[in-house]
C-alpha cells in the first residue's frame, strides 16, 4: 500500500468515524429515556422535579445539541469519554478493563474455528462429491442455521447442569470460563468458514497450473501441499479479518448467555440502564477497533501476496 | 398443467422445502386451531413449570403458560417480523441502489458514503445500540436491523445498474426519448431484481436469527408476546430446573431457519444456475 493510498484510507476512516460518532450521539439525544432521572433512580433516590432540573443544568443536558456533541467529541480526543453514571466510573477505564476479556474470547474462538474448519474444508474439497464431502456439507449446513445463543444455552445445559464440568456463570475470567463461550462462537463460525475453505481450495484445484503439474507427473500430495494450499490461503486471510471484525460485535450475545465479563455484556447492560456515555464510548471503541483490524488485514495482504506489491 | 408438474419434479429440493415453508406458515396462521384455543399470554399459576406431559407436550413456563401454545403463536411473530424486515431492506436497498447507479454524481456519493458508514461497522453492535436506545419493541428491532442491512442490497443494486447503464440498448432507449421514470422501471429495475430476489431469499434465515438474538437480549419483543428469542430469554434463568422452556423455542428457530435457508439455496440454484454446485 503506497503512502498516498494509506493516507486516503485513513482519511476515509476518519470521515466514517465522525459519521458514526454523530449518529450515536444523535440516537442517544433522541432517545426517550431520561438519563438524569435514571441516575437518581439508580441510587435509590426518588427525585423532585426541581432536583432533576438542577442536575440537568449542572450536567449540561440543557445545552443545545451541537454544544453537547462538540463537548463530548473534544473530551474523546483527550481520552475522556465521560462518566458512566450506572457504574460510577470513567467510561474509558471501564471499556479498557473489559477489552482484554473480549479479545481473549475472540482469539480463542478464532483458534478453535481454524482448528475445526481448515482440515474439514480441505478434506471436503479434495474428496469432492465423496461421502466425506456430503457429511461435511450437511454438518456445515446445519451449523449455519443454529442461533449461537441457543448453542450456548444448550452447552450450558449439557456441560454445566448435566455433567457439572463448568460453572453456569462464567464471570471469573479464568481459562475455564473461556472454554464454553469460545466453543459456542467457534461452532457457528466454523460452519461458515469450512464452506469458504472448501470453495477456495476447489477453485485452486480446478486451475490450469494444477492440470499442468499433474501432466508432468507431480504427485498429488505435493501439488496439494506446495501449490494449492499456499495459494488458497490468500482469500482466507481476508475472510479471517472479516470474522475478527464481526466477532467484536457478535460476541455480545454469547457474552450475555455466559455472563462473561466482556465489552458486549457491558454494552448490553449500559443500554438497559440508559447509560449514554458508556453506550457512545462503546460504539466508538468497537468501530475504531473494527476499522484498525480491517486496515491491518489489508496492509498484511501486501506483504503476503507479492503480486499486489509488484503491481503498484 | 403438464409443464407445471415438470417444474416441481425437476427441482425436488425446491419442491420439498417450499412445501415445508408453506406448512410452517400455515401452522402459524392456524395456531389457534392447533393449540385448541389456548391463550398464549395467559396461564394458570398452579401449573407453573411443569415438565412435558400429556396435557402440555412441551411443558409449561414460570407463569403456567403452555410452552407448545407459545411456540406455535411464536411462529406468527417471528415469521411476520422477518418478512417485514426482508421487504423493508429489499425495497429501500433496491431503490437507493438503482438510483445511485443510474444517476451517479452527488446522489451516488451521498448514498454510498452512508452505506459505507453502516458497513464499516460490526452490524449487530449498531443494531443493539439502535434497538436499545429507541426502546424495546418488535418494530424498533426491525428498524434497527434494517438500518444496518440495507447497504448490502443497495451496493448490489448499484453495481448491477452501473453494469448496464452504458450499454448500447440503454443508450438507444435514451436517444429515442424514453423518460427517466420509464427507463428506471423498464430497464434498470428488471435488470437488478433477479439477483436481489435471490439475495433476499437466502437472507431470510439469517435475519430471523438476528431478530431472535435481539429479542433474546431483551431489545425486541416485549412480554407477554410469545416470541422465540424472548422465550429463550425467559427460560434462561430456569435452565437448571426447566430446560424445556429453552429447548423447544430454540428448536423452533433452528428448524424454521433450516427450512428457509434450504428454500433460499434451492431458489438460487434455479434462478442462477451458475452458482449451483
Amino acid at each position: 500500500m503506497s503512502i498516498k493510498k494509506l493516507g486516503n484510507r485513513l482519511l476515509q476512516m476518519l470521515i466514517v468515524l465522525i459519521g458514526i460518532s454523530f449518529l450515536t450521539f444523535l440516537l442517544t439525544y433522541m432517545s426517550p429515556g431520561d438519563p438524569v432521572r435514571n441516575m437518581f433512580l439508580s441510587t435509590g433516590i426518588q427525585p423532585t422535579e426541581a432536583q432533576i432540573e438542577e442536575a440537568r443544568e449542572a450536567m449540561g443536558f440543557n445545552d443545545p445539541f451541537f454544544v453537547r456533541y462538540g463537548r463530548w467529541i473534544a473530551g474523546c480526543l483527550h481520552g475522556d469519554f465521560g462518566e458512566s453514571y450506572s457504574l460510577d466510573k470513567p467510561v474509558g477505564e471501564l471499556l479498557m478493563a473489559r477489552l482484554w476479556p473480549t479479545l481473549q474470547l475472540t482469539i480463542a474462538s478464532l483458534v478453535i474455528m481454524i482448528i475445526i474448519s481448515v482440515p474439514l474444508g480441505i478434506l471436503s474439497a479434495v474428496y469432492r462429491n465423496k461421502p466425506i464431502d456430503y457429511v461435511v456439507r450437511a454438518v456445515t449446513f446445519f451449523g449455519v442455521s443454529l442461533p449461537n445463543f441457543w448453542v450456548g444455552l444448550m452447552l450450558i445445559l449439557f456441560f454445566c447442569v448435566q455433567l457439572r464440568w463448568f460453572n453456569v456463570v462464567a464471570s471469573s475470567g479464568s481459562f475455564q470460563d473461556l472454554i464454553l463461550p469460545a466453543v459456542t462462537l467457534a461452532i457457528a463460525m466454523s460452519a461458515k468458514y469450512t464452506r469458504q475453505v472448501r470453495t477456495a481450495v476447489l477453485e485452486e484445484l480446478g486451475s490450469d497450473y494444477v492440470v499442468g503439474l499433474r501432466a508432468r507427473g507431480v504427485p498429488e500430495w505435493k501439488i496439494l501441499w506446495f501449490n494449492v494450499l499456499p495459494n488458497s490461503f490468500l482469500p482466507l486471510i481476508t475472510m479471517l479479518g472479516i470474522s475478527i471484525g464481526s466477532l467484536l460485535g457478535g460476541t455480545s450475545v454469547v457474552e450475555v448467555v455466559f455472563s462473561y465479563p466482556g465489552l458486549g455484556n457491558l454494552a448490553v447492560n449500559a443500554i438497559k440502564s440508559s447509560d449514554y456515555y458508556l453506550i457512545q464510548g462503546y460504539v466508538l471503541w468497537v468501530s475504531v477497533i473494527y476499522m484498525v483490524v480491517n486496515l491491518i488485514v489489508d496492509i498484511s495482504y501486501n506483504y503476503i501476496d507479492p503480486r499486489i506489491r509488484i503491481r503498484r | 398443467m403438464e409443464k407445471k408438474k415438470n417444474f416441481f419434479l425437476r427441482y425436488p429440493s425446491f419442491t420439498i422445502f417450499a412445501f415445508l415453508g408453506i406448512v410452517v406458515i400455515i401452522m402459524a396462521i392456524l395456531a389457534p386451531v392447533i393449540t385448541g384455543g389456548a391463550d398464549p399470554t395467559k396461564g394458570n399459576l398452579a401449573d407453573a413449570i411443569l415438565a412435558p406431559n400429556d396435557a402440555h407436550p412441551f411443558g409449561t413456563d414460570k407463569m403456567g403458560r403452555d410452552v407448545f401454545t407459545r411456540v406455535m403463536y411464536g411462529a406468527r411473530v417471528s415469521l411476520s417480523a422477518t418478512f417485514a424486515l426482508i421487504i423493508i431492506i429489499f425495497i429501500v436497498g433496491t431503490i437507493l441502489g438503482v438510483l445511485a447507479g443510474y444517476f451517479g454524481g452527488i446522489l451516488d456519493a451521498v448514498i454510498m458514503r452512508i452505506a459505507d458508514m453502516m458497513m464499516a461497522f460490526p452490524g449487530l453492535v449498531l443494531a443493539i445500540a439502535v434497538a436499545g436506545i429507541m426502546g424495546t419493541s418488535t418494530i424498533n428491532a426491525i428498524i434497527a436491523i434494517s438500518l444496518v442491512s440495507w447497504p448490502k442490497y443497495a451496493r448490489l443494486a448499484r453495481s448491477l445498474t452501473m453494469k448496464i447503464r452504458h450499454t448500447d440498448y440503454v443508450a438507444a432507449a435514451t436517444v429515442t426519448g424514453s423518460k427517466t421514470g420509464y427507463m428506471l422501471r423498464k430497464y434498470m429495475l428488471p435488470n437488478a431484481l433477479p439477483t436481489l430476489v435471490i439475495t433476499a431469499a437466502t437472507d431470510v434465515g439469517t435475519m430471523m436469527m438476528e431478530l431472535a438474538a435481539l429479542s433474546f437480549l431483551g431489545f425486541g419483543a416485549t412480554p407477554p408476546t410469545p416470541e422465540w428469542g424472548y422465550m429463550l430469554n425467559e427460560g434462561r434463568n430456569y435452565i437448571q430446573y426447566a430446560p424445556w422452556m429453552m429447548i423447544f423455542p430454540g428448536l423452533a428457530i433452528f428448524i424454521t431457519v433450516v427450512i428457509f435457508n434450504m428454500l433460499g439455496d434451492s431458489l438460487r440454484d434455479i434462478l442462477d444456475p451458475k452458482t449451483a454446485e
